[in-house]
Parts: structure tokens; C-alpha cells; sequence
């Protein structure tokens, strides 16, 4: 049996075995080296949560501090990635994106097809997403929508910590931009995770669960929520099948059609702001693809339009729940035959 | 509680932790006698039947149909005639579910070890009896000690069991000795000396078959039997579209329709066995070195080594067992095995066939090396 370690630990070690393997693999962020050689705790502080703490004492000056300017090294990440190295830049949040979406949406992800395929970007971008962290507006957003919606980019959102060192390491060997956005309330979750490094191909969701009466699409924190509602709706005599996309760019719209084709129902759980995001996304080409398959009106369970709130007790609320997920199913599946 | 024999969800194979019981296949008051299967329980992996290990009056069910339920969960009570319904309601009442380690702290011994031989990791497992020789258990082509599961316990039951993961296997260290079963089986040798088993009898299934009937061939100071499993190197004949399919997939999509041929009931694929495949194959250099070993192993779509037709001379008792609906390896290379090997050929069963029909398999295999 695979040792288990925390997805926070995953992390850590796709980058420590990439660094390892691949001399050109290189980091920038912030407060990632500060520190060290400080006593115990001060020692390189790894990160504003420690995700990367411990590479400086082995990978020294390939891991950089960088000042508390995101457009600055995520810039500088997108041209060492044009130049030939293969550049990670941790933002703490990915709130923070807003401020060089210049160098991302208008470079990173334009080169190869600007420059007739003769320019790669071989760059990661990680960053924390999501909301329960009690960290109010600014810094609890899940932001994957606007990524996915760039052609050029690759969106990647692991549930768990097997799929994180998987698709982290598939992140770092791929030669196009990626946006890896890592669940902060799922860093201490942990699981089995092999020792050697392994990738999993983007675009490729995978059925966490599977059940013959209805379909959850989702990725990330949502997935756990969601299998919380396939277990108390089990007991009900409603069998649910769970689709984790883990890549939200490519998507796998594939295994959701042959879901939604067997089950003949679909409820979209997407943590983002319900308009415009995976859900929406997900629903429509479902709605165009495998219309004639359905057998009840799509659902989709998301939070309310409204930034992410700071009091505890309506963040709770913000957040989709097992108990609406569950409620969004029964409503697909009643009066089923 | 005098004259009660609890029947519990068993633990098949060392990751499993729950069950669904799916049927019940006696009714209360049926006498039980030992290997009587019982009830059908399926777990993430597999299904099976769960035998009786005691004999006795099945009293009271107590499972439902459908139920999911933890390894040790009681699932029915035995007791003779003399025991009253009200001693069967206590004790069902008072039955406290032993602790079953989470996977971190195992019941019954160490679960895997490692050995370094020849500079590679090998994982195996070592289990079982005290005493007594050895059996060790070789896994095929793209295979893992896990190909076990049903088998190194039932067989543990009397001999001590060691079942290894060959290199590029399982988790064992990607890297080969040679892309041949000689050197498969020169490897094995060396494994044997490295956890100082001086002698064992070799249970092998498909081109682990082929590794122990070499290893007898080469080294027959370490094999007391053979058990040649669905094997491979009793004739040129394998499905290369199979082993050259398994080395290039990399998707769930590729892998089913694949897996689905190593059974005679290919819904016994279930979504976690797919999914353990491909943990191993997306290991780094995994499918390079599959590709490596089906090249030299199956060259022009022909086993090019086939240790077993030599076996005669050898001189060592031989079992050969085959599903009839093998699609890997043809069920008629039996035929092949030397004069005087024990032959049994499964209706209804496949190239996993110690999987498939493991009762029968294992009452085969403690026969054989004489327990």
C-alpha cells in the first residue's frame, strides 16, 4: 500500500522530484525562500501556507523571492518560459491573478499562436482558490472560469492528493501555459500517493463514483460535497454517479456526455459565481449534445452572485452544501421510473 | 458464548476494508459444513463467495442483501440445535466488532516488505503458516503480488506465502534485468537468496509461469513444485493484441475493453480495478519498459521462450491449471504440460482463473504442495 501524505505534501513533492529531474525547472514567488537559515519555524518560510517549504535547502537559487508584485514575476515566469526554462510561480491567492492578466491572457497565452507555433510557454501559475478559509472577499475566490475561458491556457483543479502530484507534474512537463489552482481547504486532506513520479493526462475527468440514476459534474472541494450527497441519497434508493473533470481546460465533455447519456440526469456543482462558470458551460453543451438523453430539466449548484462574505456564518452558507446537492438531484429524479 | 460460531465479513487481499454482501446462498437451518460457500460478497476489487471455516447449524442471518459492511462485521451465527434463540439474540446483541487496522496498523502481520536485489526495490509480501515450505506466488505480464488476492491467505492457511512484485511491476523499482524470461527468472534466483528462501514451491501465473518453469529448469534446487497457472511457455500461441494493448494504454477508455479479456465475466472489471492499473502505468517509464518487455518476450506475436515443454526432465511434480475461456494464453498449451503433471481445465473461467474460480484454484494448489 502507497504511503499517504497531505495534498498540501503533494504539491511539495511534484515540484521537489521536477526540480530534481529537469535542471531548467525554476520558481518564483513570494516569501518561498525568506528566512532562511533562521531557527526552527523562521526557517524559509515556504509560501504564505508552506507548500513549498524545504525546496530552498535543496534546489537553492532556482527558487527565487520575488517583491509583492504579482505582475512583476508572473511576467518574468511567461518570458523565462518563452526563453527556454520551465518557470513555476506561486501566487498566494489567485485573487491576485487580476493584476497580470496582461501577461497572461495577452502573452502567455497568445505566443504559440501568434508566433505561427514557433513560441512555447511552458510555464505554471499555481495559486490557491476557494472560499471556508475564512479570508473574506479578496482572497477566497474561485476564480477557474475566467482561466478556462481563454483559449491558450490549460486550467487544472485536483480534488485530491494523488490527482494534485499527477497532474502538478504533467503541469510542469507541458508546454503550454497552465493555471494550477489548489484547493486551500483541501491542503490537509490526505490520501495514498505513490512514491515515484507519474502524470495524468489533462482532459481526461474521472468518475469518482459511479450510479445509474443521475450525474454530478464537478471538480475540486465540490467533489467531496458532492460525494456527501451521493452517500445520504444512497440511502434513499437514488444512485448517483460523480464526475470529477480535474482539468477544467482541456475538458472531457466526452465522459460527461456518456455519464449524462447513461443516467439521463444532470446536476452541475461548481464552486464559482453562478454566472458564466463551468456549470453554465457544462449544462449548455449537455443541452446540445445529449438533449435527447434527458429525462429531466439540468440543475446546477452554485453560490449566490455575490462576493464571498466575510462573516463566518454566511460564508457557510455561501458555499454549496451536501443538503443542496442532494436537493437538486431529488428534484431531477422525481416521479423517475 | 458456548456453542456459537460467529460468521464475519473476511478480509480478501490486503487494501480491502468493506464489503457489500450480495447474497445469501443457504438458508437458515442448513447444516454448514467447512468450504461450504455461504454468501457472495463483493468488495471494490472482486466478488466472491465467502466460505464456511467452521461447521455448524446456520442459525441466524444477519446481513442484509444489498448491505455494505466492514471487514469482522458479523454477518450470521452458527450454533447447534442446544443453543436457545434467546443465547443467539445476546450474543448477536453483545457482539463487540474487533479492531481492524485502517491500513496503517494490519491485523495479521506485516503487510508488504521491501528487498534490494541487484540494486533494484522489490516489494513482496510474506505471510501465512510458521513452518513448513514455502510458496511463493509470480504474477504476469503487467501484473502485481495483488493478482493474489484471493489466493496467499486461503494457501497462507498452512504454509508460509511470499508473493512478489517482478521488477517494472507493482511497486517495485521501474527498471528491467533483461526483457526475457531468462533473465525474469535469474532475477528471481537472486530475489530467493536476497530474503533467504533457499527452496519454495512456485506457484506462477501466465509469463510468471514461464519465470517459475525456468527457474526450475535453471535453479531446480529452489523449486519443490510447480503450479503453472493459465502459463505462459507451453507453446508460441499469445494474445499479443492484449499485452501490446495493455503496454501502449493510457486511458480508462483503452484499459476496460483490455482488462475485460482477462476474464470470463467481464463485469468483474470493476472502476477500482481499472483505476489501480492505471496508477501503474502512469508511473514514470512504466509503459516504456512494457513495451520493452513485450517486445522481447512476444516477438513477431510468438512466445519466443517456452522453458515449459522442457520441464520432463526436471522431474518435478507439475499442476497446471486453465480457464477454458482463456483469451490471453489458449487453454489447450495444458495439453503441453509434462507426463504425469496434475491437469485441471475450469469451464466458465478465464485467464484470471485464480481469481475467477479462487476456491477451486486453492483447494488445488494446498493439494499439491501437500497440505
Amino acid at each position: 500500500m502507497a504511503r499517504k501524505i497531505s495534498l498540501k505534501q503533494a504539491v511539495n513533492e511534484a515540484i521537489d522530484q521536477e526540480m530534481s529531474r529537469d535542471p531548467t525547472v525554476i520558481m518564483l514567488g513570494e516569501d518561498i525562500v525568506g528566512g532562511t537559515g533562521a531557527d526552527g519555524e523562521m526557517d524559509a518560510w515556504g509560501g504564505v501556507l508552506g507548500v513549498t517549504k524545504g525546496l530552498y535547502a535543496k534546489h537553492g537559487d532556482r527558487l527565487l523571492d520575488t517583491p509583492l508584485s504579482e505582475s512583476a514575476y508572473v511576467g518574468a515566469a511567461i518570458g523565462a518560459a518563452a526563453c527556454g526554462m520551465r518557470p513555476i510561480a506561486e501566487l498566494m491567492f489567485i485573487d491576485f491573478m487580476g493584476v497580470c492578466f496582461d501577461q497572461i491572457f495577452n502573452q502567455a497565452a497568445k505566443f504559440k499562436y501568434m508566433f505561427g507555433g514557433h513560441a512555447e510557454t511552458p510555464v505554471v501559475i499555481r495559486a490557491m482558490v476557494g472560499a471556508g478559509f475564512r479570508a473574506a472577499a479578496q482572497h477566497s475566490q474561485m476564480l477557474t472560469p475566467i482561466f478556462a475561458h481563454i483559449p491558450g491556457l490549460k486550467v487544472v483543479c485536483p480534488s485530491n492528493p494523488y490527482d494534485t502530484k499527477g497532474l502538478l507534474i504533467q503541469s510542469i512537463r507541458d508546454n503550454d501555459p497552465v493555471i494550477f489552482c489548489e484547493h486551500k481547504n483541501l491542503y490537509a486532506m490526505e490520501g495514498e500517493v505513490p512514491e515515484g513520479s507519474y502524470t495524468i493526462p489533462f482532459g481526461e475527468a474521472n468518475i469518482v463514483r459511479e450510479g445509474k440514476h443521475c450525474t454530478i459534474v464537478t471538480y475540486g472541494l465540490m467533489v467531496h460535497r458532492s460525494l456527501d450527497a451521493a452517500n445520504t441519497l444512497a440511502k434513499e434508493g437514488i444512485d448517483v454517479e460523480v464526475v470529477d473533470l480535474r482539468t477544467l481546460s482541456p475538458l472531457d465533455i466526452d465522459t460527461v456526455l456518456e455519464s449524462v447519456t447513461k443516467t439521463g440526469r444532470l446536476v452541475c456543482v461548481d464552486e464559482a459565481s453562478p454566472r458564466c462558470n463551468i456549470a453554465t458551460d457544462i449544462s449548455a453543451q449537455v443541452a446540445m449534445h445529449a438533449f435527447r438523453a434527458l429525462k429531466a430539466q439540468i440543475e446546477m449548484v452554485c453560490p449566490p452572485h455575490v462576493p464571498v462574505p466575510f462573516s463566518p456564518s454566511l460564508e457557510d452558507l455561501y458555499i454549496p452544501g451536501a443538503p443542496a446537492i442532494a436537493e437538486a438531484v431529488r428534484r431531477t429524479v422525481k416521479g423517475k421510473n | 458464548m458456548a456453542g456459537i460460531t460467529p460468521i464475519v465479513m473476511p478480509k480478501w487481499g490486503l487494501s480491502m476494508k468493506e464489503g457489500t454482501v450480495m447474497a445469501w446462498l443457504v438458508d437458515e437451518g442448513t447444516e454448514i459444513t467447512v468450504g461450504m460457500p455461504i454468501l457472495d460478497v463483493e468488495t471494490d476489487k472482486i466478488a466472491n463467495a465467502v466460505e464456511a471455516a467452521d461447521p455448524g447449524l446456520l442459525r441466524r442471518k444477519i446481513a442484509n442483501e444489498g448491505e455494505l459492511l466492514p471487514v469482522k462485521a458479523l454477518l450470521g451465527v452458527m450454533g447447534g440445535d442446544d443453543v436457545s434463540d434467546a443465547d443467539i439474540d445476546a450474543y448477536v446483541a453483545s457482539y463487540v466488532m474487533p479492531v481492524v487496522g485502517d491500513g496503517d496498523d494490519e491485523d495479521a502481520g506485516p503487510k508488504t516488505q521491501w528487498a534490494d536485489v541487484d540494486g533494484l526495490r522489490i516489494r513482496y509480501a510474506k505471510r501465512g503458516a510458521e513452518s513448513g515450505t514455502p510458496v511463493l506466488f509470480i504474477h504476469g505480464f503487467g501484473g502485481d503480488l495483488d493478482n493474489w488476492l484471493f489466493n496467499i491467505d486461503a494457501v497462507g492457511e498452512h504454509s508460509p506465502v511470499v508473493a512478489l512484485d517482478l521488477p517494472g511491476h507493482g511497486q517495485s523499482t521501474v527498471k528491467l534485468p533483461g526483457a526475457s524470461i531468462t533473465a525474469l527468472a535469474e532475477f528471481v534466483d537472486h530475489f530467493m537468496a536476497a530474503i533467504d528462501l533457499p527452496k519454495a514451491h512456485i506457484v506462477g501465473h501466465s509469463m510468471g509461469g514461464a519465470v517459475a518453469s525456468q527457474l526450475a529448469l535453471a535453479h531446480p534446487d529452489r523449486v519443490a513444485s510447480l503450479t503453472l497457472i493459465a502459463s505462459a511457455g507451453l507453446g508460441d500461441e499469445i494474445n499479443v493484441g492484449y499485452t501490446g494493448g495493455f503496454a501502449a494504454a493510457g486511458s480508462r477508455r483503452d484499459l476496460k475493453p483490455l482488462l475485460e479479456q482477462l476474464f470470463n465475466d467481464g463485469s468483474l472489471v470493476s472502476r477500482q480495478m481499472i483505476d489501480d492499473v492505471l496508477k501503474y502505468k502512469r508511473l514514470d517509464g512504466v509503459d516504456a519498459l512494457l513495451t520493452e518487455l513485450n517486445a522481447g518476450l512476444f516477438d513477431g506475436g510468438r512466445q519466443s521462450e517456452q522453458p515449459g515443454l522442457k520441464l520432463g526432465s526436471t522431474g518435478k511434480p507439475v499442476l497446471a491449471v486453465w480457464g477454458r475461456e482463456d483469451r490471453i494464453v489458449p487453454a489447450s498449451h495444458a495439453s503441453k504440460a509434462p507426463a504425469g503433471a496434475t491437469v485441471e481445465i475450469f469451464d466458465g473461467a478465464g485467464h484470471m482463473v485464480q481469481l475467477e474460480r479462487a476456491n477451486d484454484v486453492n483447494a488445488l494448489i494446498k493439494r499439491h504442495v501437500g497440505v
